[in-house]
């Protein structure tokens, strides 16, 4: 029940700020500042969950194939892989430390 | 399709064919909608049931926060915590709807349902096109083929997750963090936004043990004002956010 919540919260929530956008009149929220906070606060959140759901077990701190397999996502977007490879590359990685062991 | 129309646009130097438009639509619309199989996979391995998995791409449509929410949930996050982190993913989904809202000039009565297709994706091949026509038709066709591929790819990812059982011997467990990594890589464009993603990494996990589940994510945010507020401070030198240098 308690993932139906976070699911219909989720829904509605996300539902409202596209809608928002679409409704409110230019200008209310083109203000520099508010503009500058709402490109930056995806950073912070996408790079805080990478490094949580690369090297996270439960509240514990690991280093375990993940790490392998986010790195090797890293050289492929550094190599400029479409999007479907940079993921493939990750799981792939990661299956292969783990199959040997990791 | 042709008849003659008063706007201005349509026939705006540059103009490029409608089905060069369609073709750059339909392929980001296919690429990331194939991806969808990623975030089936990883929802059910998470332990969200097939309903649940499926209503998530129906209805939330954005895929960092359906990542970041089966994330938070699989973690052990209450869900109004999962639900905050996942919700302020998707805010920058209401500047794109400004941008979108000027660009396409939507009928009143279509926006609540054009909604749900503003994501980065149709934002992007929209701005992308030199004429209104332009970004209508790329707007419609990325939106279409992305929300069906998703939706398609989502159910068959949460099916075959349940079939291959234990998705951690896959590495399949990897595939969430790979996604926001790809999300985020062409955001690191200049120093301020690499320093509010290392804060914000740096907040994430030494925050990790000792807070609850989903809570770090959420003080991880304030990487952003925080490095800002820096920013301003220094901005005697630099040119960035001089505007305000007034009130020290």
């Amino acid at each position: 029940m308690n993932v139906w919540i976070a699911i219909g919260v989720t829904a509605v929530g996300c539902y409202a700020v596209k809608l928002l956008g679409l409704l409110v009149p230019a200008g209310a929220m083109e203000r520099p500042l508010v503009r500058r906070l709402a490109a930056l606060l995806p950073v912070a959140l996408l790079a805080a969950l990478t490094a949580q759901q690369t090297f996270a077990d439960g509240q514990a701190l690991v280093l375990d194939a993940r790490a392998a397999g986010v790195a090797a996502a890293a050289v492929a977007l550094v190599l400029r892989a479409p999007f479907l490879l940079v993921v493939a590359a990750a799981v792939v990685v990661t299956a292969g430390v783990r199959a040997m062991g990791g | 399709m042709t008849e003659q129309t008063a706007d201005p646009d349509t026939r705006a130097v540059g103009a490029k064919p409608d089905a060069a438009v369609v073709r750059d639509a339909l392929g980001v619309g296919v690429a990331v909608g194939l991806s969808g199989f990623a975030f089936g996979v990883t929802s059910a391995g998470s332990g969200l049931t097939l309903p649940q998995t499926c209503a998530l791409s129906l209805l939330v449509f954005t895929g960092a926060s359906q990542f970041a929410l089966v994330g938070a949930l699989a973690a052990g996050g209450n869900p109004l915590t999962a639900a905050a982190g996942a919700f302020f993913l998707g805010v920058r989904n209401a500047f794109y709807g400004l941008r979108l809202s000027q660009l396409l000039a939507l009928p009143r009565a279509v926006r609540p349902f054009a909604a749900q297709w503003v994501i980065d994706e149709t934002t992007a091949v929209a701005l992308a096109q030199p004429t209104r026509r332009g970004a209508r038709i790329g707007f419609t066709v990325t939106g279409l083929t992305l929300y069906l591929l998703w939706n398609l790819t989502t159910l068959l990812g949460a099916l075959g997750a349940e079939a291959i059982g234990d998705t951690d011997a896959w590495g399949l467990d990897a595939a969430g963090p790979a996604v926001f990594l790809a999300l985020l890589a062409p955001m690191l464009t200049t120093t301020t936004e690499r320093a509010v993603a290392a804060l914000a990494v740096l907040l994430g996990l030494g925050l990790l043990p000792v807070l609850p589940a989903g809570v770090p994510v959420l003080v991880a945010a304030s990487a952003a004002p925080v490095v800002l507020w820096a920013r301003g401070r220094r901005a005697g030198e630099a040119g960035e956010g001089s505007a305000r240098e007034g009130k020290r």
